[in-house]
């Protein structure tokens, strides 16, 4: 297989660079210093943030980032597969907040029954982790053998989501019994080893989704489909399978996200999970995965969504611009990273 | 030539329609809410919907259809359907934003229909025939007057506001109107968290790590407040003694009730104002007895004393 795919026209563009920079190795630093784009973009809003406010600098601050950027994390490095193999995934807020909300619902009414908080909320992650992997699926089947392009389908379940969750919750908010809520509390509030559980499950999937995405086949597969969907086709690469398991892996970060989502507030309603797949596209593309599919990086973008969650931490610890502009700077800081990792195509 | 018969035509036809159901007293009543997108406009859509049955009940023969859209746009194309399809006599609406809908709800009101705007006043006044607000800088006002005085008039405050609109700022300035008079407390920042539980988490997150003595919070919402407990929770802060949210959702009425020791009040500002819009209107219509041009509903301060007044089950809010 990977003999098969050996891209000659990349070949070509290298020699033809080489004949035209005469000093070698010259090409791979610049490109180490594109790669790293996202990375120092990090570094340098960090230097930004403890010059303002010495407050930054602090781990209890480190940890409160880190933990509010694992929901967003988890979701995007799911989107990372989907849009590297060509593809995009609008309905991942909504979905959140269906699963949160149907979780909730469905460990309230179980609680009684099995007598036990705990295995309440067993059933109700199971519950969380088996909606995300079959909306999924619904995704998957649609856009391969269903022929729809993923933004129409996945549009038009992001409002079929966020709809039916108004419609559970009466427009009002779901609450999660108190006593669940108290049992189920330490998976966002707990830590280990001094580090809060939210970041584990986000480093554990991060690491997870390099190792599938770098060292398997599966993940050449995706790649290989998001450069060039003919070629993948002529190479006997089962297309519609690979596409489908990207969307009911995504469906299965948004439930893990979803499960330590929920007893943060222990609460789910129709403003949850409001424009996270904005934010998770937007961490994907800063940490330098192609839109257009074909390549891209989990660790970058493992970064972008920890930059993108600093610049809003940074602005709640300051107050010297005028707070209706908050959402501009994060735009220009989006727009800057894009620029300091450019060419990468 | 032929416009101006034509038009004379229709107004012929329009007031022979119209005339008789006003003989007869059945009102064709159109309400137009915004789509149940947060806890205070899902309060909105149940009483919208509970005092249309109420009102179906106790003036028969009237209709009354219950509309919600999802944003500016939808809202003033539902306007134009009610009023060309379901051929509506009167319209109550809450308008989504209101310069946007003020020129639709102003076309409609041309054809004849009697306007009732809620909450959110048009630009231009003289689109609708009455208005129902609930009163914003008395909203701010009244929260800052109860915190300066169970702080003992010193002491950090900290605010969260919420979305960036008119009725926001109105509340914000009339609250920092009030501490102006009180120099020994202290207003540390506000922050949108746009009346959203989430965003109003990470804002609170980021005041506690900002601020080592934070005395009360302004959480000027009873959904924000939720999230603002939850980030003192989980830092384990003993410095803030009290936590004021607003609008008057069941939960924190309940807290109120039940004498929680941080939630020790609320401020009402409620989505029941659409009842009493709708109330006030039929009663106007049906019997014919001019509606004020103005009516304002206080924002009332709920303490354990009067909070079972308030506390609605029922609401999903």
């Amino acid at each position: 297989m990977p003999p098969a795919l050996t891209d000659p026209m990349q070949d070509l563009a290298l020699s033809a660079d080489n004949a035209s920079t005469p000093k070698r190795g010259g090409k791979p630093l610049r490109q180490h210093l594109l790669d790293a784009g996202p990375i120092v973009g990090l570094v340098l809003l960090c230097i930004v943030g403890t010059v303002l406010n010495p407050d930054f600098a602090t781990w209890d601050n480190a940890m409160n980032v880190l933990t509010r950027t694992a929901f967003i994390g988890i979701i995007a490095v799911g989107m990372c597969f989907v849009i590297i193999s060509g593809g995009i995934d609008l309905s991942v807020g909504s979905m959140a907040a269906l699963i949160a909300g149907c979780m909730i619902m469905v460990m309230n009414w179980v609680a009684p029954l099995l007598g036990s908080p705990v295995a309440a909320v067993l059933v109700g992650m199971v519950i969380a982790l088996l909606l995300g992997a079959a909306f999924g699926l619904a995704h998957g089947v649609l856009i391969t053998k269903g022929r729809i392009e993923p933004f129409i389908v996945t549009l038009g379940t992001l409002g079929i989501f966020r709809a039916y969750l108004t419609y559970f919750s009466n427009g009002g908010a779901l609450t999660l019994d108190n006593e669940l809520a108290d049992t189920y509390g330490p998976v966002y509030y707990g830590a280990w080893l001094g580090i809060p559980i939210p970041i584990w499950v986000f480093l554990a999937v991060a690491v997870a989704g390099a190792g599938l995405l770098n060292r398997t086949r599966y993940g050449r597969y995706v790649q290989a489909i998001g450069s060039n969907e003919q070629v993948a086709r002529y190479a006997a690469v089962a297309v519609d399978r690979i596409k489908i398991l990207t969307y009911v892996l995504l469906g299965i970060c948004v439930g893990v996200a979803t499960l330590l989502y929920v007893p943060r507030l222990g609460s789910a309603s129709p403003s949850t999970g409001l424009l996270w797949e904005l934010e998770a596209i937007a961490a994907v593309i800063v940490g330098g995965t192609a839109l257009k599919g074909g390549q891209g990086r989990i660790v970058g973008t493992v970064v972008g969504a920890v930059l993108l969650s600093v610049i809003g931490n940074i602005l709640n610890l300051t107050s010297i611009i005028s707070v209706y502009l908050n959402a501009a700077v994060q735009g220009f800081v989006i727009i800057v990273v894009a620029f300091l990792q450019r060419g990468r195509r | 030539m032929n416009r101006r018969l034509f038009s004379a035509i229709s107004l012929a036809i329009a007031t022979l329609v119209t005339a008789p159901a006003f003989a007869q007293n059945k009102l064709v009543m159109g309400v137009s809410v915004p789509a149940a997108t947060h806890g205070w406009t899902g309060g909105v859509v149940y009483w919208a919907n509970r005092t249309k049955a109420e009102l179906e009940k106790q003036y028969p023969g009237t209709s009354i259809i219950v509309k919600t859209a999802g944003s500016a746009a939808e809202q003033a194309n539902q306007v134009q359907d009610l009023q060309t399809v379901n051929k509506i006599d009167t319209l109550v609406i809450l308008p989504f934003e209101s310069a946007p809908l003020t020129k639709p709800v102003a076309q409609v009101k041309g054809k004849g229909v009697y306007v009732t705007v809620v909450d959110r006043g048009l630009t231009d006044p003289s689109a609708q025939n009455a208005y129902v607000a609930g009163d914003n800088p008395g909203f701010g006002k009244v929260a800052a007057e109860y915190m300066a005085k169970a702080m003992g008039g010193k002491g950090n405050v900290v605010v969260l506001r919420g979305i960036p609109t008119v009725i926001d700022n109105e509340r914000v300035d009339a609250f920092n109107a009030v501490m102006k008079g009180h120099p020994g407390i202290k207003v540390l920042d506000a922050k949108h968290g746009n009346w959203n539980r989430d965003d109003a988490f990470k804002v609170m997150q980021d005041y506690l790590t900002r601020f080592k003595q934070i005395d009360a919070v302004w959480a000027s919402d009873d959904d924000m407040a939720v999230g603002v407990q939850k980030a003192i929770t989980q830092a384990k802060r003993s410095d803030v003694k009290l936590v004021l949210g607003g609008a008057g959702s069941k939960g924190y009425i309940k807290k109120v009730m039940d004498g929680d020791p941080v939630v020790t009040a609320d401020v009402t500002y409620s989505p029941s104002m659409i009842a009493d819009a709708m109330k006030l209107t039929a009663e106007a219509r049906v019997t014919g007895k001019a509606m004020p041009g103005t009516t304002i509903i206080p924002s009332v301060l709920i303490t354990k004393d009067n909070a079972s007044k308030y506390y609605v089950p029922d609401s999903p809010f």
